[in-house]
C-alpha cells in the first residue's frame, strides 16, 4: 500500500498541468449577454467558463454566478457584470500536486491554466481531469510495469539446473526482402526480455542482422539459431548454398559479389562479413558449393550481467 | 532538443502514425548503405537516408532510431510504412537533399 502511494505521490509531482488540462477550452467574451453564456453553458454542459479580451484573460464565470444572475431575474446584462475579475488560475508548466494543493485550499471547481511565458490561455483543469489524468498515467506505468516483469531478468539465476541452454531458432527465406530482418528484430527484444545487457543486445543485433541479410540476399535460405546460456549468445546461420567462393576475400570491407538491384536498396556493399567479425567474441566460416555455409557467431555475456 | 521541435524547426513532414515524438535526439547519420549504417550510426540517432524500402525500418529498430528522415521529397513505400506504424519508428520526409538536412541539423547542434 505504501509503495503505490508513494509512485502515486511521484506521479503527481511529475505530471505537469498541461497533461491533464482540456486544451479545447470555450470562451466567452466579457461583453457578451448571459442569456448567449446560458446557452452556452448548457449546450455544451460547462460549469465555468474563461472570459477572454483580446487574448487576455479577464476573468472567469461558473455556474454559481448563473444562478445569482437567475436568481435577480435573469434581466438582460452582460458576461462582465457576473464574473468573477482576475482569478486565481494556475500554470501550464507546474505540477499536477500543485494544482491539487490550491484546489485543496481554493474549494474552486477549476482553473484557467496559462502559459507562464506569453501569459496566454490554454487551458482549464477541474479536479475531474486530475483524476483521470493521474488514472491515464497509472495505466501506462502499470503496462509498462508488466513488461518489465515479464523480462526474467534474473532469468539464469533464477531457473537452476547444471547447464541451462535456450535455443531459439528462425527459419530464414532467400530472396524475401519483405520479411528480411524479422528474426533479427524479434531476437533483439528476446534478448530485452531476458535482461541482457544493452551493449551486448546492441553488438548481437548487428552481427545478427548481418548475418541474416546475407542469407536473404545471396542464398536460396537456411535456419537462424540462437543459443543462449549463461555465458555467451552464440548464433549459427546455415543455409543451403551456393556457398562461398572464396572466404578470405569475402571478409575483406568492400569486396561484394552482390547483383546491382541489391545494391541499390544498400545492400551488399561488401560490409556485412566485417561488420560481424568487428562485433563478436568469436567468428567462424564453414562453407562448400554443396553443402552451403554455416557461420558461427558467439558474443560473451560477461560477468556483469544484471539489468 | 526533441524530434518533435526538430520536425517544426526544419518543415519535417511526419509520413507514419508514430507517436514517439518526445525522444531526446543528440546525434544524427547521413548514409544509404545499410551495413555502413548499422555499423557507425549511434543509437538514439536520426538517420537521414534516401532509401525508402521497408528494411529500413529494421535497421531504425535494431539500432533504436529516433526517426529516420527521407530525403529530395521521397515517399515511403506502403509497407514501409505499415512496419514504422508497428515498431513505432517515426518517418518523415524533407523536400531538402542530403547534403542540406545534414547541415541544417549540424547547425542545430546535432552530431554524428
Amino acid at each position: 500500500m505504501e509503495t503505490r502511494f508513494d509512485k502515486t505521490a511521484e506521479i503527481l509531482f511529475e505530471l505537469k498541468v498541461e497533461d491533464a488540462m482540456k486544451k479545447d477550452v470555450i470562451t466567452v467574451g466579457p461583453g457578451d449577454t448571459m442569456t448567449m453564456l446560458n446557452e452556452a453553458m448548457s449546450k455544451h454542459r460547462l460549469s465555468g467558463v474563461p472570459v477572454i479580451e483580446g487574448d487576455r484573460l479577464a476573468g472567469i464565470i461558473s455556474i454559481s454566478d448563473l444562478i445569482a444572475w437567475l436568481m435577480s431575474g435573469g434581466k438582460d446584462s452582460l458576461v462582465k457584470d457576473w464574473m468573477v475579475k482576475e482569478p486565481q488560475c494556475l500554470f501550464s508548466d507546474q505540477p499536477l500536486i500543485h494544482a491539487i494543493k490550491r484546489f485543496d485550499q481554493l474549494r474552486f471547481g477549476r482553473f484557467p491554466v496559462l502559459d507562464r511565458e506569453s501569459g496566454k490561455l490554454v487551458g482549464i483543469i477541474t479536479n475531474g481531469d486530475i483524476i483521470l489524468g493521474t488514472l491515464r498515467k497509472l495505466e501506462h506505468e502499470y503496462n509498462e510495469e508488466e513488461v518489465r516483469q515479464y523480462r526474467a531478468s534474473h532469468f539464469f539465476q533464477d531457473i537452476n539446473a547444471d547447464r541451462i541452454d535456450l535455443s531459439l531458432s528462425f527459419t530464414i527465406a532467400g530472396k524475401d526482402f519483405e520479411n528480411a530482418g524479422n528474426a533479427s528484430t524479434t531476437m533483439k527484444k528476446n534478448l530485452k526480455r531476458l535482461g541482457i545487457r544493452p551493449e551486448i543486445i546492441r553488438r548481437t543485433a548487428i552481427a545478427s542482422y548481418e548475418a541474416e541479410m546475407n542469407m536473404v540476399i545471396y542464398t536460396s535460405g537456411g535456419t537462424m539459431t540462437f543459443n543462449i546460456d549463461s555465458e555467451k549468445i552464440r548464433i549459427v546461420a546455415k543455409d543451403s548454398g551456393p556457398g562461398i567462393e572464396n572466404i578470405e576475400l569475402a571478409m575483406q570491407e568492400g569486396y561484394t559479389t552482390a547483383e546491382p538491384w541489391v545494391r541499390e536498396l544498400g545492400f551488399g556493399a561488401g560490409m556485412g562479413l566485417p561488420n560481424i567479425k568487428k562485433c563478436s567474441d568469436f567468428m567462424d566460416i564453414q562453407s562448400t558449393p554443396v553443402t552451403g555455409t554455416t557461420v558461427t557467431i558467439e558474443i560473451i555475456i560477461g560477468a556483469d550481467n544484471e539489468a | 532538443m526533441k524530434l518533435k521541435e526538430m520536425m517544426d524547426k526544419l518543415g519535417l513532414e511526419l509520413k507514419s502514425d508514430s507517436t514517439a515524438l518526445d525522444a531526446e535526439v543528440q546525434h544524427a547519420y547521413t548514409g544509404d548503405i545499410l551495413s555502413d549504417v548499422m555499423s557507425h550510426a549511434k543509437e538514439g540517432s536520426v538517420w537521414i537516408t534516401l532509401q525508402t524500402h521497408r528494411n529500413i525500418v529494421s535497421v531504425a529498430s535494431l539500432k533504436s532510431f529516433a526517426g529516420i528522415i527521407l530525403i529530395g521529397g521521397r515517399q515511403p513505400d506502403d509497407d514501409t510504412l505499415k512496419k514504422a506504424n508497428d515498431e513505432n519508428i517515426p518517418i518523415l520526409s524533407t523536400a531538402m537533399k542530403t547534403f542540406e538536412i545534414t547541415g541544417r541539423l549540424y547547425e542545430l547542434g546535432i552530431r554524428g
